[in-house]
Protein backbone atom coordinates (compact mmCIF):
# COMPACT_ATOMS: atom_id res chain seq x y z
CA UNK A 1 0.00 0.00 0.00
CA UNK A 2 1.33 3.39 -0.97
CA UNK A 3 -0.01 6.45 0.76
CA UNK A 4 1.02 9.88 -0.46
CA UNK A 5 -1.39 12.52 0.81
CA UNK A 6 -1.68 16.20 1.58
CA UNK A 7 -4.59 17.68 3.46
CA UNK A 8 -5.45 20.81 5.41
CA UNK A 9 -6.98 19.66 8.68
CA UNK A 10 -8.85 21.70 11.24
CA UNK A 11 -7.99 20.10 14.55
CA UNK A 12 -8.80 21.23 18.06
CA UNK A 13 -5.32 22.69 18.33
CA UNK A 14 -5.74 24.77 15.17
CA UNK A 15 -4.84 24.08 11.55
CA UNK A 16 -2.58 21.24 10.54
CA UNK A 17 -1.02 21.01 7.10
CA UNK A 18 -0.76 17.25 6.75
CA UNK A 19 1.83 15.93 4.34
CA UNK A 20 2.52 12.22 4.57
CA UNK A 21 4.18 9.65 2.42
CA UNK A 22 4.66 6.04 3.42
CA UNK A 23 4.55 2.48 2.12
CA UNK A 24 3.13 -0.53 3.91
CA UNK A 25 4.19 -3.97 2.69
CA UNK A 26 1.52 -6.56 2.00
CA UNK A 27 0.86 -8.66 5.08
CA UNK A 28 2.60 -6.20 7.36
CA UNK A 29 1.28 -4.97 10.70
CA UNK A 30 2.17 -1.30 10.50
CA UNK A 31 1.69 1.17 13.34
CA UNK A 32 0.90 4.86 13.03
CA UNK A 33 2.11 6.39 16.24
CA UNK A 34 1.84 9.91 17.56
CA UNK A 35 0.27 12.17 20.16
CA UNK A 36 -3.45 12.88 20.01
CA UNK A 37 -4.21 15.64 17.55
CA UNK A 38 -1.39 14.53 15.22
CA UNK A 39 -3.93 13.58 12.54
CA UNK A 40 -3.74 9.79 12.89
CA UNK A 41 -7.48 9.18 12.67
CA UNK A 42 -7.70 11.39 9.60
CA UNK A 43 -5.15 9.16 7.86
CA UNK A 44 -7.30 6.10 8.56
CA UNK A 45 -10.40 7.94 7.36
CA UNK A 46 -8.67 8.91 4.12
CA UNK A 47 -7.59 5.31 3.48
CA UNK A 48 -11.12 4.06 4.23
CA UNK A 49 -12.65 6.60 1.83
CA UNK A 50 -14.50 8.54 4.53
CA UNK A 51 -12.44 11.70 4.02
CA UNK A 52 -10.89 12.92 0.78
CA UNK A 53 -7.30 14.15 0.75
CA UNK A 54 -6.70 17.52 -0.93
CA UNK A 55 -3.94 16.07 -3.07
CA UNK A 56 -2.05 12.85 -3.59
CA UNK A 57 -2.63 9.17 -4.19
CA UNK A 58 -3.56 6.01 -2.30
CA UNK A 59 -2.67 2.76 -4.05
CA UNK A 60 -3.44 -0.67 -2.63
CA UNK A 61 -2.24 -3.83 -4.40
CA UNK A 62 -1.78 -1.92 -7.66
CA UNK A 63 -5.35 -0.67 -7.46
CA UNK A 64 -5.90 3.06 -7.39
CA UNK A 65 -8.17 3.98 -4.44
CA UNK A 66 -7.55 7.68 -4.63
CA UNK A 67 -5.80 9.92 -7.11
CA UNK A 68 -6.53 13.60 -7.10
CA UNK A 69 -4.91 14.21 -10.50
CA UNK A 70 -6.90 11.47 -12.22
CA UNK A 71 -10.04 12.34 -10.21
CA UNK A 72 -10.23 8.81 -8.79
CA UNK A 73 -11.90 8.48 -5.39
CA UNK A 74 -13.40 5.06 -4.72
CA UNK A 75 -16.31 5.13 -2.25
CA UNK A 76 -15.78 3.17 1.01
CA UNK A 77 -18.01 0.37 -0.30
CA UNK A 78 -15.57 -0.37 -3.13
CA UNK A 79 -12.41 -0.24 -1.06
CA UNK A 80 -11.55 -3.64 0.32
CA UNK A 81 -11.10 -2.38 3.85
CA UNK A 82 -12.20 -3.29 7.37
CA UNK A 83 -12.37 -0.55 9.98
CA UNK A 84 -12.46 -0.82 13.77
CA UNK A 85 -13.63 2.57 14.97
CA UNK A 86 -12.38 4.16 18.15
CA UNK A 87 -15.91 4.34 19.56
CA UNK A 88 -16.76 0.78 18.35
CA UNK A 89 -19.71 1.98 16.20
CA UNK A 90 -21.66 -1.24 16.76
CA UNK A 91 -25.24 -1.23 15.50
CA UNK A 92 -27.44 -0.98 18.64
CA UNK A 93 -30.41 -2.64 16.96
CA UNK A 94 -28.54 -5.82 16.02
CA UNK A 95 -27.31 -8.73 18.13
CA UNK A 96 -23.62 -9.62 18.28
CA UNK A 97 -24.13 -12.22 15.56
CA UNK A 98 -26.12 -9.82 13.35
CA UNK A 99 -23.46 -7.14 13.73
CA UNK A 100 -20.76 -9.52 12.53
CA UNK A 101 -22.93 -11.01 9.77
CA UNK A 102 -23.81 -7.52 8.48
CA UNK A 103 -20.32 -7.29 7.00
CA UNK A 104 -20.54 -10.53 5.01
CA UNK A 105 -20.34 -10.38 1.24
CA UNK A 106 -23.24 -12.05 -0.59
CA UNK A 107 -21.23 -15.07 -1.66
CA UNK A 108 -19.73 -15.72 1.77
CA UNK A 109 -21.16 -18.61 3.82
CA UNK A 110 -22.67 -17.91 7.23
CA UNK A 111 -20.10 -20.11 9.01
CA UNK A 112 -17.53 -17.32 8.57
CA UNK A 113 -19.45 -15.68 11.41
CA UNK A 114 -19.27 -18.78 13.62
CA UNK A 115 -15.55 -19.00 13.06
CA UNK A 116 -15.00 -15.35 14.01
CA UNK A 117 -17.23 -15.53 17.08
CA UNK A 118 -15.21 -18.56 18.08
CA UNK A 119 -11.82 -16.88 17.69
CA UNK A 120 -13.02 -13.82 19.60
CA UNK A 121 -14.64 -16.00 22.27
CA UNK A 122 -18.01 -14.39 21.70
CA UNK A 123 -20.02 -17.55 21.02
CA UNK A 124 -21.99 -17.35 24.25
CA UNK A 125 -22.98 -13.75 23.58
CA UNK A 126 -24.10 -14.10 19.99
CA UNK A 127 -27.73 -13.26 20.78
CA UNK A 128 -26.93 -10.27 23.00
CA UNK A 129 -27.31 -6.63 21.90
CA UNK A 130 -24.27 -4.30 22.17
CA UNK A 131 -25.75 -2.26 25.04
CA UNK A 132 -25.32 -5.30 27.30
CA UNK A 133 -21.63 -5.82 26.49
CA UNK A 134 -18.53 -4.63 28.31
CA UNK A 135 -15.96 -2.43 26.57
CA UNK A 136 -13.66 -5.34 25.84
CA UNK A 137 -16.48 -7.42 24.40
CA UNK A 138 -17.68 -4.55 22.23
CA UNK A 139 -14.20 -4.10 20.86
CA UNK A 140 -13.96 -7.80 19.96
CA UNK A 141 -17.33 -7.63 18.18
CA UNK A 142 -16.10 -4.58 16.26
CA UNK A 143 -12.95 -6.47 15.25
CA UNK A 144 -14.91 -9.59 14.24
CA UNK A 145 -17.30 -7.45 12.18
CA UNK A 146 -14.47 -5.70 10.36
CA UNK A 147 -12.88 -9.08 9.56
CA UNK A 148 -16.01 -10.80 8.25
CA UNK A 149 -15.49 -9.52 4.71
CA UNK A 150 -11.87 -10.73 4.72
CA UNK A 151 -10.61 -7.28 3.77
CA UNK A 152 -7.26 -6.70 2.16
CA UNK A 153 -6.61 -3.85 4.56
CA UNK A 154 -7.56 -3.67 8.22
CA UNK A 155 -7.63 -0.25 9.91
CA UNK A 156 -7.59 -0.22 13.70
CA UNK A 157 -8.17 3.20 15.29
CA UNK A 158 -6.94 3.12 18.90
CA UNK A 159 -8.48 -0.34 19.35
CA UNK A 160 -7.39 -0.75 22.97
CA UNK A 161 -7.41 2.81 24.30
CA UNK A 162 -10.73 2.40 26.12
CA UNK A 163 -9.70 -0.85 27.81
CA UNK A 164 -7.97 -1.49 31.12
CA UNK A 165 -4.47 -2.99 31.19
CA UNK A 166 -5.43 -6.67 31.39
CA UNK A 167 -8.07 -6.42 28.66
CA UNK A 168 -5.66 -4.44 26.53
CA UNK A 169 -3.13 -7.26 26.49
CA UNK A 170 -5.87 -9.75 25.60
CA UNK A 171 -7.15 -7.54 22.80
CA UNK A 172 -3.61 -7.15 21.47
CA UNK A 173 -3.35 -10.94 21.42
CA UNK A 174 -6.56 -11.16 19.35
CA UNK A 175 -5.27 -8.54 16.93
CA UNK A 176 -1.96 -10.34 16.40
CA UNK A 177 -3.75 -13.69 16.01
CA UNK A 178 -6.22 -12.55 13.37
CA UNK A 179 -3.62 -10.52 11.53
CA UNK A 180 -1.39 -13.59 11.20
CA UNK A 181 -4.29 -15.88 10.30
CA UNK A 182 -5.88 -13.64 7.69
CA UNK A 183 -2.62 -12.35 6.22
CA UNK A 184 -3.98 -8.86 5.77
CA UNK A 185 -2.21 -5.57 5.65
CA UNK A 186 -3.00 -3.95 8.99
CA UNK A 187 -2.66 -0.31 9.95
CA UNK A 188 -2.75 0.14 13.71
CA UNK A 189 -3.31 3.63 15.04
CA UNK A 190 -2.13 4.15 18.57
CA UNK A 191 -0.52 6.54 21.01
CA UNK A 192 0.65 3.68 23.22
CA UNK A 193 4.36 2.84 22.92
CA UNK A 194 4.05 -0.63 24.44
CA UNK A 195 1.35 -1.50 21.94
CA UNK A 196 3.63 -0.61 19.08
CA UNK A 197 6.44 -2.75 20.53
CA UNK A 198 4.15 -5.71 21.16
CA UNK A 199 2.35 -5.72 17.85
CA UNK A 200 3.91 -3.76 15.06
CA UNK A 201 6.42 -4.90 12.47
CA UNK A 202 7.22 -1.31 11.61
CA UNK A 203 6.09 2.08 12.83
CA UNK A 204 5.62 5.54 11.41
CA UNK A 205 5.83 8.32 13.99
CA UNK A 206 3.90 11.47 13.10
CA UNK A 207 3.42 14.80 14.75
CA UNK A 208 1.31 17.72 13.49
CA UNK A 209 0.52 15.79 10.32
CA UNK A 210 4.12 15.18 9.33
CA UNK A 211 6.51 12.25 9.49
CA UNK A 212 8.95 12.43 12.39
CA UNK A 213 10.61 9.10 11.77
CA UNK A 214 9.89 5.55 10.65
CA UNK A 215 11.35 2.06 10.85
CA UNK A 216 11.33 -1.03 13.06
CA UNK A 217 9.64 -0.25 16.36
CA UNK A 218 12.66 -0.98 18.53
CA UNK A 219 14.93 1.26 16.47
CA UNK A 220 12.61 4.18 16.24
CA UNK A 221 10.89 4.64 19.56
CA UNK A 222 12.54 6.34 22.53
CA UNK A 223 14.00 3.42 24.44
CA UNK A 224 14.41 5.24 27.71
CA UNK A 225 10.66 5.75 27.81
CA UNK A 226 10.28 2.09 27.07
CA UNK A 227 12.48 0.83 29.87
CA UNK A 228 10.51 2.83 32.35
CA UNK A 229 7.30 1.42 30.91
CA UNK A 230 8.29 -2.23 30.68
CA UNK B 1 -73.10 10.71 15.72
CA UNK B 2 -70.65 7.98 14.79
CA UNK B 3 -70.13 8.95 11.14
CA UNK B 4 -67.90 12.00 11.78
CA UNK B 5 -65.61 9.86 13.93
CA UNK B 6 -65.23 7.18 11.26
CA UNK B 7 -64.60 9.83 8.62
CA UNK B 8 -62.05 11.61 10.84
CA UNK B 9 -60.14 8.39 11.57
CA UNK B 10 -60.18 7.45 7.87
CA UNK B 11 -58.83 10.88 6.94
CA UNK B 12 -56.13 10.76 9.62
CA UNK B 13 -55.04 7.23 8.74
CA UNK B 14 -54.78 7.83 4.99
CA UNK B 15 -53.02 11.18 5.49
CA UNK B 16 -50.54 9.64 7.93
CA UNK B 17 -49.66 6.82 5.55
CA UNK B 18 -49.08 9.23 2.68
CA UNK B 19 -47.12 11.57 4.97
CA UNK B 20 -44.88 8.73 6.16
CA UNK B 21 -43.86 7.91 2.61
CA UNK B 22 -43.13 11.48 1.52
CA UNK B 23 -41.63 12.67 4.81
CA UNK B 24 -38.83 10.08 4.87
CA UNK B 25 -37.01 11.34 1.76
CA UNK B 26 -37.62 15.00 2.69
CA UNK B 27 -36.28 14.51 6.23
CA UNK B 28 -33.32 12.46 4.93
CA UNK B 29 -32.36 15.19 2.48
CA UNK B 30 -32.73 17.92 5.09
CA UNK B 31 -30.74 15.98 7.68
CA UNK B 32 -27.80 14.85 5.57
CA UNK B 33 -27.26 17.31 2.78
CA UNK B 34 -26.64 20.99 2.61
CA UNK B 35 -27.68 22.89 -0.47
CA UNK B 36 -28.15 26.57 -1.02
CA UNK B 37 -31.94 26.50 -1.04
CA UNK B 38 -32.18 24.32 2.09
CA UNK B 39 -33.41 27.14 4.40
CA UNK B 40 -36.13 27.83 1.85
CA UNK B 41 -37.26 24.20 1.79
CA UNK B 42 -37.16 24.00 5.58
CA UNK B 43 -39.24 27.17 5.86
CA UNK B 44 -41.79 25.87 3.34
CA UNK B 45 -42.15 22.55 5.18
CA UNK B 46 -42.57 24.33 8.51
CA UNK B 47 -44.95 27.01 7.27
CA UNK B 48 -48.13 25.20 8.43
CA UNK B 49 -46.77 25.40 12.00
CA UNK B 50 -47.32 29.14 12.19
CA UNK B 51 -49.69 29.89 9.33
CA UNK B 52 -53.35 30.35 10.37
CA UNK B 53 -55.14 27.28 8.94
CA UNK B 54 -57.65 29.56 7.28
CA UNK B 55 -54.86 31.13 5.23
CA UNK B 56 -53.65 27.75 4.05
CA UNK B 57 -57.24 26.72 3.41
CA UNK B 58 -57.89 29.86 1.41
CA UNK B 59 -54.96 29.29 -0.94
CA UNK B 60 -55.81 25.61 -1.32
CA UNK B 61 -59.37 26.65 -2.15
CA UNK B 62 -58.04 28.93 -4.85
CA UNK B 63 -55.73 26.21 -6.17
CA UNK B 64 -58.39 23.50 -6.19
CA UNK B 65 -61.17 25.67 -7.54
CA UNK B 66 -62.42 24.22 -10.87
CA UNK B 67 -62.72 27.73 -12.26
CA UNK B 68 -58.96 28.26 -12.15
CA UNK B 69 -55.75 26.82 -13.61
CA UNK B 70 -54.85 23.76 -11.55
CA UNK B 71 -58.38 22.84 -10.46
CA UNK B 72 -59.63 23.36 -14.00
CA UNK B 73 -56.81 21.16 -15.33
CA UNK B 74 -57.68 18.35 -12.92
CA UNK B 75 -61.37 18.62 -13.67
CA UNK B 76 -60.96 18.76 -17.42
CA UNK B 77 -58.36 16.06 -17.99
CA UNK B 78 -58.78 13.69 -15.04
CA UNK B 79 -62.32 14.46 -13.96
CA UNK B 80 -61.03 15.05 -10.45
CA UNK B 81 -62.63 17.61 -8.24
CA UNK B 82 -60.84 18.51 -5.01
CA UNK B 83 -62.99 21.23 -3.50
CA UNK B 84 -65.57 19.89 -1.03
CA UNK B 85 -64.42 16.30 -1.53
CA UNK B 86 -62.64 13.73 0.61
CA UNK B 87 -59.54 13.47 -1.67
CA UNK B 88 -59.21 17.26 -1.40
CA UNK B 89 -59.25 16.93 2.38
CA UNK B 90 -56.52 14.28 2.25
CA UNK B 91 -54.24 16.50 0.16
CA UNK B 92 -54.78 19.50 2.44
CA UNK B 93 -54.19 17.36 5.54
CA UNK B 94 -50.92 16.10 4.12
CA UNK B 95 -49.72 19.67 3.54
CA UNK B 96 -51.09 20.85 6.88
CA UNK B 97 -49.46 18.08 8.97
CA UNK B 98 -46.19 17.82 7.01
CA UNK B 99 -43.96 19.54 9.61
CA UNK B 100 -45.31 17.31 12.38
CA UNK B 101 -43.92 14.29 10.55
CA UNK B 102 -40.81 15.78 8.90
CA UNK B 103 -39.34 17.48 11.96
CA UNK B 104 -39.25 14.40 14.26
CA UNK B 105 -37.88 12.31 11.36
CA UNK B 106 -35.21 14.92 10.66
CA UNK B 107 -34.02 15.03 14.26
CA UNK B 108 -34.21 11.23 14.37
CA UNK B 109 -31.79 11.02 11.44
CA UNK B 110 -29.49 13.58 13.06
CA UNK B 111 -29.42 11.67 16.36
CA UNK B 112 -27.75 8.67 14.75
CA UNK B 113 -24.01 8.81 15.33
CA UNK B 114 -22.10 9.49 12.14
CA UNK B 115 -19.79 6.55 12.88
CA UNK B 116 -22.67 4.04 12.53
CA UNK B 117 -23.34 5.25 9.00
CA UNK B 118 -19.64 5.20 8.16
CA UNK B 119 -19.28 1.71 9.64
CA UNK B 120 -22.08 0.52 7.39
CA UNK B 121 -20.42 2.06 4.32
CA UNK B 122 -17.05 0.48 5.10
CA UNK B 123 -18.86 -2.86 5.44
CA UNK B 124 -19.80 -2.56 1.79
CA UNK B 125 -23.38 -1.42 2.24
CA UNK B 126 -24.86 1.41 0.19
CA UNK B 127 -27.24 4.18 1.20
CA UNK B 128 -30.47 2.20 0.84
CA UNK B 129 -29.15 -0.77 2.86
CA UNK B 130 -27.85 1.63 5.49
CA UNK B 131 -31.19 3.42 5.63
CA UNK B 132 -33.17 0.20 6.01
CA UNK B 133 -30.90 -1.74 8.36
CA UNK B 134 -29.08 0.93 10.38
CA UNK B 135 -30.89 4.28 10.29
CA UNK B 136 -34.59 3.40 10.46
CA UNK B 137 -34.34 0.66 13.13
CA UNK B 138 -32.33 2.99 15.35
CA UNK B 139 -34.78 5.89 15.07
CA UNK B 140 -37.96 4.00 15.89
CA UNK B 141 -38.90 6.53 18.57
CA UNK B 142 -38.75 9.36 16.02
CA UNK B 143 -40.76 7.34 13.48
CA UNK B 144 -43.46 6.54 16.01
CA UNK B 145 -43.54 10.07 17.45
CA UNK B 146 -43.78 11.69 14.00
CA UNK B 147 -46.54 9.33 12.91
CA UNK B 148 -48.59 9.81 16.06
CA UNK B 149 -48.20 13.59 15.99
CA UNK B 150 -49.19 13.84 12.32
CA UNK B 151 -52.15 11.53 12.95
CA UNK B 152 -53.30 13.53 15.97
CA UNK B 153 -52.76 16.86 14.24
CA UNK B 154 -54.93 15.74 11.34
CA UNK B 155 -57.66 14.73 13.77
CA UNK B 156 -57.56 18.20 15.29
CA UNK B 157 -57.74 19.93 11.91
CA UNK B 158 -60.50 22.55 11.66
CA UNK B 159 -59.72 25.72 9.74
CA UNK B 160 -58.45 24.04 6.60
CA UNK B 161 -61.37 21.61 6.48
CA UNK B 162 -63.82 24.41 6.95
CA UNK B 163 -62.36 26.33 4.00
CA UNK B 164 -61.85 23.47 1.61
CA UNK B 165 -64.29 20.75 2.67
CA UNK B 166 -67.28 22.45 4.11
CA UNK B 167 -69.55 20.15 6.08
CA UNK B 168 -70.87 17.42 3.83
CA UNK B 169 -71.99 14.45 5.93
CA UNK B 170 -70.00 11.30 5.13
CA UNK B 171 -67.67 13.21 2.79
CA UNK B 172 -66.07 16.12 4.64
CA UNK B 173 -67.92 16.44 7.96
CA UNK B 174 -65.15 15.50 10.39
CA UNK B 175 -65.53 15.63 14.18
CA UNK B 176 -64.21 19.16 14.67
CA UNK B 177 -66.66 20.45 12.05
CA UNK B 178 -69.52 18.43 13.51
CA UNK B 179 -68.75 19.99 16.89
CA UNK B 180 -68.88 23.48 15.37
CA UNK B 181 -72.18 22.72 13.66
CA UNK B 182 -73.72 21.39 16.86
CA UNK B 183 -72.72 24.54 18.75
CA UNK B 184 -74.13 26.73 15.96
CA UNK B 185 -77.41 24.79 16.25
CA UNK B 186 -77.24 25.12 20.05
CA UNK B 187 -77.17 21.32 20.53
CA UNK B 188 -74.85 21.56 23.49
CA UNK B 189 -75.29 17.96 24.59
CA UNK B 190 -73.91 16.52 21.34
CA UNK B 191 -71.27 19.23 21.22
CA UNK B 192 -70.15 18.17 24.66
CA UNK B 193 -69.73 14.57 23.56
CA UNK B 194 -67.69 15.52 20.47
CA UNK B 195 -65.50 17.90 22.45
CA UNK B 196 -64.99 15.51 25.36
CA UNK B 197 -63.90 12.66 23.11
CA UNK B 198 -61.48 14.90 21.16
CA UNK B 199 -60.01 16.23 24.41
CA UNK B 200 -59.51 12.75 25.89
CA UNK B 201 -58.07 11.48 22.63
CA UNK B 202 -55.54 14.35 22.37
CA UNK B 203 -54.43 13.83 25.94
CA UNK B 204 -53.94 10.07 25.49
CA UNK B 205 -51.95 10.69 22.30
CA UNK B 206 -49.56 13.09 24.04
CA UNK B 207 -49.07 10.78 27.03
CA UNK B 208 -48.24 7.99 24.56
CA UNK B 209 -45.70 10.14 22.71
CA UNK B 210 -43.94 11.20 25.90
CA UNK B 211 -43.91 7.63 27.22
CA UNK B 212 -42.32 6.36 24.02
CA UNK B 213 -39.72 9.13 24.07
CA UNK B 214 -38.80 8.39 27.64
CA UNK B 215 -38.45 4.66 27.07
CA UNK B 216 -36.34 4.99 23.92
CA UNK B 217 -34.10 7.84 24.96
CA UNK B 218 -33.07 5.97 28.10
CA UNK B 219 -31.27 3.10 26.45
CA UNK B 220 -30.00 3.97 23.00
CA UNK B 221 -26.47 4.90 21.98
CA UNK B 222 -24.82 4.44 25.29
CA UNK B 223 -21.17 3.94 24.37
Amino acid sequence: MTVDIRKQLHAGSGRIAMELQFDIRNGELFALFGPSGAGKTSVARMIAGLLAPDEGRIIVDNQLWFDQLQAVNLPPQRRDVGVVFQEYALFPNMTVRENVAYGLKKEQPENVVDELLDIMELGKMEKVKPAMLSGGQKQRVALARALARRPKVLLLDEPTSALDAALRVRMQHYIRTVHDQHQMTTLLITHDVTEVIRLADRVLVIEQGNVVTQGAARDVLPLDDLRSLL
Amino acid sequence: MVDPFILTLKLALISTLILFVISLPIAYALAFSSFRLKPLVEALVSLPLILPPSVLGFYLLLAFSPERGFGDFLQRYFDIRLVFTFPGLVISSVIYSLPFMVQPFQSGFRMIPRSLIEASYTLGRGRIDTLLHVLLPNMRAALITGSILAFAHTIGEFGVVLMIGGSIPGETRVVSIALYDEVQAMHYHSANIYAGILLAFSFVILVTVYTINQRFSNNLFRP
